[in-house]
C-alpha cells in the first residue's frame, strides 16, 4: 500500500486498518507541522520526495517492524505544500500488548526520518525560505536561506 | 587490430530539493568512461556548473537503494544524489 499521499491523512482510518481481534494494542503517531523552527516563524512546508525510492523504503520499515514485533503497521506520509498544524507523517502499529506496539510505532516514525527520501522546504512568515537539513548544527539559522520570487 | 571507441557507461541521474536548485536540472544524463562508480558520477557532476556545491560524499542510491560510493554503474542505471532527508 502506497505511503505517499498528496492528501490529508486520516489518522483514525490507519489506526482502523491495523486493528484485528488477536491485537491488544494500537500506538499511534501524528506529526504536525509546527510554527516554529530555530527561532523563526514558520509559515508551511513543502514536503517533496523521490517518489519511487520512497514507497520502496516506506516498505522495507514497515515490513521489518511487522515481522521483528509481529505488528500491523499502517503508515501514510503527506507531500507537497501543508499548513501549520497539518499532519505530515502518520503511523498505526497494532500489537497483541502494548509493548511491542509502542515499540514498534516508534522504530518506524525514526526510520522514515534517517532512510526515506523526503524534503522539506520551510517557508517563513516573512516571505524566505530554506531546505531543512536535519545534519546542519542544532540551532543555527538555515543556511541555504533566500528571499522568495516574488510574482507580478 | 580493429579500431574502438574507449567502452562508456551511460547513467540517468536523478536531483532533488537543494541539490537539483544549485544544479539547475532535476534530472540529466551522464557518459563516464568505463569501469565507472558512483564516486565518478559524483566527480562528474561536481565539475559541472553548481556542482562545486554538491559535498564530496553524498548521499547516494542506485536503482532505488542506498550505495557507498564505491558501488560500480552500469548503462542504464538510475543514480539518485540525495540532500539529507528530512521527512516526518
Amino acid at each position: 500500500m502506497a505511503a505517499l499521499t498528496r492528501t490529508p491523512i486520516d489518522p483514525a482510518a490507519l489506526t482502523a486498518r491495523v486493528q484485528a481481534p488477536s491485537r491488544g494494542g494500537v500506538a499511534s503517531f501524528v506529526g504536525l507541522v509546527r510554527d516554529h523552527h530555530a527561532g523563526l516563524a514558520v509559515a508551511r512546508l513543502e514536503y517533496s520526495a523521490y517518489d519511487a525510492m520512497a514507497e520502496a523504503e516506506c516498505a522495507r520499515i514497515v515490513a521489518e517492524a511487522e515481522q521483528r514485533w509481529t505488528a500491523g503497521i499502517a503508515l501514510a506520509h503527506r507531500v507537497g505544500m501543508l499548513e501549520v498544524g497539518e499532519a505530515a507523517i502518520c503511523v498505526a502499529a497494532a500489537a497483541a500488548h502494548r509493548d511491542a506496539a509502542f515499540a514498534a510505532c516508534r522504530f518506524v516514525v525514526d526510520e522514515v526520518k534517517r532512510r526515506v527520501p523526503i524534503w522539506k522546504r520551510e517557508v517563513y512568515a516573512d516571505g524566505t525560505d530554506a531546505w531543512v537539513d536535519p545534519t546542519a548544527v542544532e540551532g543555527a539559522r538555515p543556511a541555504a536561506m533566500h528571499e522568495r520570487q516574488e510574482a507580478g | 587490430m580493429t579500431h574502438t571507441a574507449a567502452p562508456t557507461v551511460s547513467v540517468h541521474v536523478m536531483l532533488f530539493a537543494r541539490y537539483a536548485e544549485i544544479m539547475g536540472a532535476d534530472a540529466l544524463a551522464l557518459e563516464l568512461p568505463a569501469p565507472a562508480t558512483v564516486a565518478h558520477v559524483v566527480a562528474a557532476l561536481r565539475a559541472r556548473p553548481g556542482g562545486a556545491g554538491l559535498p564530496v560524499r553524498p548521499l547516494c542510491a542506485v536503482n532505488l537503494v542506498q550505495v557507498p560510493p564505491e558501488h560500480p554503474v552500469a548503462s542504464g542505471d538510475e543514480i539518485a544524489i540525495l540532500p539529507p532527508m528530512a521527512g516526518g
